[in-house]
């Protein structure tokens, strides 16, 4: 029997010629990623443990994010915890002050990311990297604890469940609209412990920037990991990225390779969606919800808060004003400069937006964007879930960049399609 | 003898868990002041030492937060039996060495308020208020081996 994309390279990764789903296997790790909420409480463990070590210098990459710049004084601490560790261990790859970003989208764009490898991170999204042919899951702090000392974690072996996309969305439907149709229709715990595998033609109209925004919510079904085949698109993007290590291994699923069940979506009868309060399973096409008053709309985080999506909200934004508070966060330090080089400051500058550093902020409630009580925001982010952005009795709606944007514009919930 | 608290309820997040906006520190005993805050702001003030939380599918979705675990067991709460667990949340508990229920169909005949009376290694709740037995599996060899050890990191050290 043949083996699927995940299966291959966690045999690969344990030194096995195969694996089958449900099988307990002892994973090299290659990479591992550490920020500032989850890593901190890890090295404390570490130290009292008395194995403050790490299996390779090389293969963590570092950067402070959830409340980067530090929001207080105990976030300030557990910045520090982390800036201390890293130096002491001379960690290789750490991005800090100007060069920290929101970590999955810091982690490809910077290189790190290659096919057939094994990705862990202390968060849930971890899950982003398999857009690029690498099987990669979010673990918590003692996970990662025992990663970063052995550089081996054990894992089950999911099931994989495919969802084939087919069909070109039309204008004004993009990546984020697909993946919360998606998870509209199998539900929070739709996948729950299991691997979806992306697969499609939709998938060779897709940027890898709009790749991720589905791999990245992978897990709001529930997901260990969410993975797409390798193709000439990502070539290109490794091609450009890759600095350091360039070489990799390609995984493919066979063709008789077994998915508990294969699940087809015609992406071009789809909707803009929108996601409402309070399960990122709450998606309706926007026609079903448009005109709901919103305080704020917010645009930025590892979901959307690429330059891709900070292009298509500045297109929709230009010459306009934002009639409700508008915060855009572009990810990455470099895609901050990028934004300004190409003059899309100029047009949320005009529009009234804030412009924040590149920091998760209000995506989880921290800082930068929180809501009061009663308070609605439309979200470029990825969980709606009671009170994850601010007060308990505020609501979020998520949806893409575009809906945002138009959003933003009239001030309630936008179909997007009448400013593309 | 321990104490259900009954939450009938699916996909309680880590956001309900333990906010987002507590996550500036990892102080087991911070945490636990606001465990289960964003879903029961009184949950702190009824729980007792040994107490059970007892909810529906997907208990603790959302984010890999191992501080959701340490706000529970900082709380002092025994255990959680849920009809299913997330996948982060279930593999963080077993690191932390804290032991989790699973059972399809016990949480629908466990009453808020009830007494309980676990037995971990044969897998049986018993029910001292309706007087119902529920059983459960036990958690697989390798998860028992992990939190006999005391967790994860115990459990490596052994092997290093
Ligand atoms: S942007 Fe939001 S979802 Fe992404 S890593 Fe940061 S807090 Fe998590």
């Amino acid at each position: 029997m043949g083996m699927t994309i995940t299966e291959k390279i966690l045999a690969k990764a344990a030194g096995k010629e195969s694996v089958g789903a449900g099988e307990l296997v002892d994973a090299k790790i290659d990479i591992i990623m550490c920020h500032d909420v989850t890593t901190p409480p890890a090295i404390s463990m570490l130290v009292e443990k008395g194995i403050d070590k790490v299996f390779d210098r090389a293969k963590i990459v570092v950067t402070p994010d959830h409340f980067q710049p530090a929001k207080d004084v105990k976030s300030a601490e557990l910045h520090k915890r982390l800036d201390e560790w890293a130096r002491r261990h001379d960690i290789k790859y750490y991005y800090k002050l100007g060069r920290a970003g929101v970590c999955h989208a810091l982690l490809p764009e910077q290189g790190h990311i290659r096919p057939g490898e094994v990705i862990v991170g202390g968060d849930s999204h971890t899950c982003t990297y398999g857009a690029f042919a690498a099987f990669s899951t979010g673990i918590g702090s003692t996970d990662l604890a025992a990663a970063i000392a052995t550089g081996e974690l054990w894992f089950k072996a999911p099931a994989s469940i495919k969802l084939v996309l087919n069909g070109s969305p039309a204008p004004g439907v993009y990546s984020k609209d697909v993946i919360l149709a998606v998870i509209a229709r199998i539900g929070v715990d739709g996948a729950l412990y299991k691997a979806l595998e992306f697969a499609g033609s939709t998938l060779s109209e897709m940027s890898m920037e709009a790749r991720m925004t589905m791999t990245n919510m992978a897990i709001e079904a529930g997901a260990k990991n969410g993975i797409i085949g390798f193709d000439d698109i990502t070539k290109q993007y490794l091609d450009e990225h890759l600095k350091d290590k360039k070489d990799y291994t390609i995984f493919e699923s066979d063709s008789d390779a077994e998915y508990e069940r294969i699940e087809e979506f015609d992406c071009s009868t789809m909707e803009p969606m929108v996601a409402l309060p309070h399960l990122p399973s709450g998606g309706v096409p926007v026609s079903q919800c448009s005109g709901g008053a919103m305080d704020q709309a917010y645009i930025g985080s590892c979901t959307n808060g690429r330059i891709e999506d900070l292009r298509v909200a500045a297109k929709i934004l230009e010459g306009k004003e934002a009639a409700i508070r508008t915060i855009v966060v572009p990810a990455t330090p470099s895609i901050w400069k990028q934004a300004k080089d190409e003059g899309l400051f100029d047009i949320f500058y005009s529009a009234g937006c804030v412009i924040a550093a590149p920091t998760c902020g209000a995506c989880l409630g921290g800082f930068m964007g929180v809501l009061a009580a009663g308070e609605k925001c439309i979200s470029t982010t990825n969980r709606n879930f009671v009170g994850r952005m601010g007060h308990p009795e505020s609501e979020v709606y998520l949806a893409s960049p575009a809906t945002a944007a138009a959003s933003a514009v009239e001030g309630k919930i936008t179909d997007p399609r009448k400013y593309i | 003898m321990s104490k259900a608290h009954v939450y009938n309820r699916d996909h309680i997040n880590t956001d309900e868990i333990i906010p987002a906006r507590y996550l500036n520190t990892d102080d087991e005993q911070e945490l636990a002041e606001h465990c289960m805050e964003g879903l029961d702001k009184d949950f702190v003030s009824k729980v007792a030492e040994g107490d059970v939380i007892v909810a529906g599918e997907d208990f603790g979705c959302g984010s890999s937060r191992e501080h959701a675990v340490w706000a529970i067991r900082g709380a002092k709460v025994g255990t959680v039996i849920a009809k299913s667990f997330a996948r982060i949340f279930y593999r963080n508990a077993i690191n932390c060495g804290f032991y989790l229920i699973e059972s399809a169909d016990g949480p629908g005949q466990i009453n808020d308020g009830d007494e309980l009376e676990i037995d971990y290694k044969t897998g049986l709740i018993k029910d001292k208020t309706t007087g119902i037995d529920i059983t459960f599996n036990p958690l697989p060899d390798f998860a028992l081996g992990i939190i006999n050890d005391g967790g994860l990191l115990e459990h490596i050290k052994k092997k290093m």
